[in-house]
């Protein structure tokens, strides 16, 4: 089990890097093999570091991930090397994550010097093509050629399948379909479905609420770093508990349904800001400010749990974490 | 007021021959629509929004022409265009947010972008005041350089600023892309507005989300490989679509409600043709699931097969 | 000295990004990763393009043609160069090409000979700063934080030496110098620049996603940077190693001018030094100066007329068709 423990990520910005800017607040959720959690946010809210910070590419400044009880932290050498074997990322620009002047089994090349050396090329050949296989690339097809002559989805493809050569158990996807055309992100996504069947762990970050909602079995809603909602899917989006969520919710173009009179409360401003008067359920839950929540972990992670399994967050919590303290009757 | 474009043909110009991304397009926009404009990468859509106002680079104008308002779009001429671009066509670029000249407080750039339209600054600015309101700007951007705004204040700026001397037609090309799901909303929604207020008289909308076309278009035109598959009232389209590709692209997008375990949407396998030699015959046949002989054979014309329902496919008509 | 920096788009790749409508020219590279109707692949593209280009040719030219010149010019004009064995001042003729000196010296055998030396300076003197612009440029861009810190702060100090200063220092000290010795001092002060401009493309291609996935295959920093982001760089390195070398080629022959040379072996710098010191120019005997300057403004602007050439040969962007 991959946990994230009140991770935080904090930069160091302004002159002389005096002033703190938090990207991650208090994150705490854990991710099992066989399903799909949704990481929804928007742009700033935090999700890529996330995903980030469990591949180990950046650095966990509070809290800590523990994959199995193993704070990842402490990985070297060898012990990041299996670490990558079972845990693993693909990204939202397809182009971008293949070095171009190389051809498209560069990737697999990579991999292969590392973990794969002692393996026969017969043997290597077969678990390459049982890779592309099961995300139905056609070799011939596709490793002899530069990415620049593939799609973008048989990029992400590719991608997937180097990740299943590596046995991997849990995949961060962040915003893997986001740059792919209408027709081949259902594809992709439909094969990360499939993935999941067959005991696939999926971190699945995007900003798009219908594709959270088609794949995802829990979802976490982030805003600016901190969690506001989370719950299994069917819960966070038809019992949304946070305004923030039902604004997303709002704003969402349906397809059969205009957006009418709703208010999505978007103000043409700075953004969304919770309504004055609106009722902080986080509060009216817990209003001492801390946070009493029954898994070990969340303790003081500002989430209280309203429903079974279904979390919420303050409406309007401070700059330094704390609940804002807003109740039925506050202004 | 109105925007007629027939058999329009836009290729780019390359080495190794000629990219055909716009390969004969007919269509007409009436006073007070909102056209969308959608299709995957490389249908031909931004190029011809592009089209209708600057042709750059490398393309072309081969053939076909633009009226609007009944008066000839010099399309080709980068000279004679210009007196209409900004007053009569305008445009929202797609990264609208770098469209900003960083050096220049906004006000000042505003007061020269209309001085080129001979308008006077200063009899301008009481209506430039009452729409920065309107898209919910303080006043005193104006006196602000483009740097201390954030995205999508520059966004609202730059849709202001293209609506600024109430063009005849506005073009959008991909304006809520990059945008958060708050942000796009309240932007289709402004540009809604623009027109229901008489800023704008007609809009082309061009991105490749259906979805907020839906929401905010009376029209939609679906596009493949550089031709006009099917534009019909956008209603229509969404219950009535007649084209292949519009109803495999349509079920393909999954909205909130569908869930992978219940209902499995599918894609479109394949992809689209190459432009530079594109096949004979229908474009979309290879990966059309409903192919005959003739679609390899002749090209389906774009024909009217309802009222305000125009197809291009033999199945269909 | 200002150089012309080769562009940073010299190895952009021109690849199109996603399927998000963003408008580039398509034809190029097929929008949307349609199966590539070309025959050629980049590599042969570049050559293709190199050899139509003006410039390249042009300049690859003007360098063959010295480059040839000083290596079969020892067998046309054997012996020491600097043997009085001609007429004195005698003005380019039949028997003397170029002339000879005020002491009879044969400016031909001596103007081949320095050829070699200049280019051996150019080679050594722009091989070491390439070198250590390359790596301090490759560790500064990857690694960031502090070690990139440091690096600036060498990088600053040695662009603010006086590098005029320290070699007349130098040349107090070093009462004996080589070519080799002159080599090693330009290597060590101009590299500056170039470090500044591979950091800065390190950094950018650093945050592509590639280089995650690699360190997410396990592979350590050392091979990232060699296996993955030099060779998305081939060009712009090449392009620098050819300004570094002109550029070599051009302090030296200054250095030798004003007298800080090698004090012994010659270079057209040093021929020109002897020219004015024996007051060639007084005495009318043009042909002891003109031919090493004119060479020297032939081999440098040809190697920088190839830089450019090949600069929009690497970045499309810059191609006037």
């Amino acid at each position: 089990m991959l946990t994230l423990e009140r991770v935080s990520k904090t930069y160091k910005v302004g002159l002389f890097g005096g002033t703190d800017l938090a990207a991650v607040r208090d994150v705490s959720f854990s991710l099992q093999p066989g399903e799909v959690i949704s990481l929804i946010g928007e742009s700033g809210s935090g999700k890529s570091t996330i995903g980030k910070m469990i591949l180990r590419l950046l650095a966990v400044n509070g809290g800590a991930i523990t994959h199995d009880g193993t704070d990842i932290a402490t990985l070297r050498g060898s012990a990041l090397r299996s670490y990558y074997r079972t845990v693993q990322g693909v990204f939202q620009d397809p182009f971008s994550s293949f070095n171009p002047i190389f051809k498209a089994d560069h990737v697999f090349g990579l991999i292969r010097g590392v973990y794969f050396g002692s393996a026969s090329t017969a043997e290597w050949e077969r678990k390459l093509n049982d890779a592309l296989e099961a995300v139905t690339l056609d070799p011939g097809q596709v490793l002899h050629k530069y990415p620049h002559q593939l799609s973008g989805g048989q990029l992400q493809r590719l991608l997937i399948a180097r990740a299943l050569l590596l046995d991997t158990r849990y995949l961060v996807a962040d915003e893997i379909i986001s740059m792919l055309d209408a027709s081949t992100r259902i594809d992709v996504l439909n094969l990360l479905g499939d993935l999941k069947a067959r005991g696939l762990g999926i971190l699945f970050i995007t900003h798009d609420l219908s594709l959270g909602n088609y794949i995802s079995e829990r979802t976490v809603i982030l805003r600016r770093g901190r969690i506001v909602e989370m719950g299994a899917t069917a819960a966070v989006f038809g019992q949304p508990l946070h305004p923030y969520t039902r604004m997303l919710i709002a704003s969402v173009p349906r397809l059969h349904e205009k957006w009418g009179q709703i208010d999505a409360g978007v103000r043409a401003g700075s953004g969304w800001a919770p309504a004055p008067g609106e009722r902080c359920l986080f509060h009216a839950a817990v209003p001492d400010g801390g946070a009493a929540a029954d898994l070990a972990g969340l303790a003081g992670s500002g989430l209280a749990e309203l429903e079974a399994g279904h979390f919420v967050g303050c409406v309007a919590p401070t700059a330094d974490g704390t609940c804002g303290g807003r109740s039925a009757s506050a202004a | 007021m109105s925007l007629q474009v027939t058999d329009l043909r836009v290729y780019y110009r390359t080495l190794a021959g000629d990219v055909k991304a716009l390969d004969g397009v007919t269509f007409g926009i009436a006073d007070g629509e909102i056209m969308g404009l959608a299709g995957e990468s490389g249908c031909g859509k931004s190029t011809l929004g592009n089209s209708l106002i600057r042709m750059e680079g490398r393309m072309r104008h081969v053939g076909g022409t633009v009226t609007l308002d009944g008066v000839p779009l010099p399309i080709d001429d980068q000279a004679d265009m210009n007196h209409f671009r900004f007053a009569e066509v305008s445009i929202i670029p797609q990264y609208a947010m770098s469209a900003l000249n960083p050096t220049r407080k906004i006000g000042k750039m505003v007061g020269e972008l209309v001085a080129t339209r001979g308008v006077r600054y200063h009899d301008i600015r009481e209506e430039l005041e009452r729409r920065l309101e309107l898209v919910g700007l303080a006043r005193d951007v104006l006196d602000r350089y483009p740097i201390e705004l954030s995205g999508g204040m520059k966004q609202r700026m730059v849709m202001v600023l293209s609506t600024l001397l109430d063009p005849s037609l506005l073009i959008a090309d991909e304006i809520t892309s990059a945008l958060d799901v708050s942000s796009q909303r309240a932007v289709a929604q402004t540009l809604v507005e623009f027109r229901d207020r008489g800023f704008v008289k007609s809009m082309i909308v061009v991105t490749h989300d259906v979805s907020i076309l839906y929401q905010i278009s009376n029209t939609l035109a679906i596009m493949y490989a550089g031709k006009l598959a099917e534009k019909a009232p956008t209603d229509v389209i969404m219950s009535r679509p007649k084209h292949p590709y519009t109803r495999l692209l349509i079920s393909s997008l999954p909205e909130i409600g569908v869930r992978f375990e219940e209902q499995r949407l599918t894609g479109i396998p394949g992809t689209p043709p190459s432009l530079l030699n594109p096949p004979t015959g229908c474009r979309f046949r290879e990966r059309c699931p409903i192919a005959i002989a003739r679609c390899t054979d002749e090209e389906p014309p774009f024909v009217e097969v309802e009222p305000n329902h125009s197809v291009a496919c033999w199945m269909a008509s | 000295m200002t150089t012309r920096a080769p562009s940073a788009g010299a190895q952009t790749p021109d690849v199109v990004q996603g399927p998000q409508g963003v408008p580039t020219v398509p034809g190029a590279v097929p929008v949307g990763g349609r199966p590539d109707p070309r025959p050629m692949s980049r590599r042969g593209e570049i050559l293709y393009f190199a050899l139509r280009t003006k410039k390249v040719i042009i300049g690859l030219t003007i360098i063959a043609v010295f480059l040839v010149l000083a290596l079969i010019g020892p067998i046309i004009r054997p012996g020491d160069p600097d043997a009085l064995i001609g007429p004195l001042g005698a003005s380019p003729s039949a028997d003397w090409w170029f002339g000879t000196t005020s002491f009879g010296q044969d400016i031909f055998a001596q103007f081949v000979y320095s050829l070699g030396s200049t280019f051996l300076v150019g080679a050594l003197g722009g091989g070491i700063a390439a070198i250590i612009g390359m790596t301090v440029g490759f560790v500064a861009g990857y690694r960031g934080g502090w070690i990139d810190e440091v690096l600036n702060m060498i990088t600053n100090v040695v662009l603010v030496i006086p590098t005029l200063a320290l070699l007349l220092v130098a040349a107090a000290y070093l009462s004996a110098r080589g070519v080799v010795v002159e080599a090693l001092f330009i290597g060590f002060t101009s590299w500056p620049w170039a470090a500044r401009a591979i950091r800065a493309q390190t950094f950018s291609l650093r945050s592509r996603e590639f280089v995650n996935l690699a360190r997410m295959s396990g592979v350590k920093g050392l091979r990232i940077v060699f296996g993955e982001i030099a060779p998305n760089m081939s060009s712009y390195l090449f392009l620098t190693f050819i300004l570094l070398f002109g550029g070599a080629i051009l302090i030296a022959a200054t250095l030798d001018f004003i007298g800080l040379g090698p004090t012994s072996g010659s270079s057209l710098g040093l021929m020109m030094y002897d020219a004015v010191a024996w007051s060639a120019l007084q005495l009318g005997l043009w042909w002891w100066f003109i031919p090493p300057g004119v060479a020297i403004t032939a081999i440098v602007g040809a190697l920088y007329i190839t830089n450019v050439g090949l600069d929009e040969v690497f970045n499309p962007k810059l191609r006037n068709t």
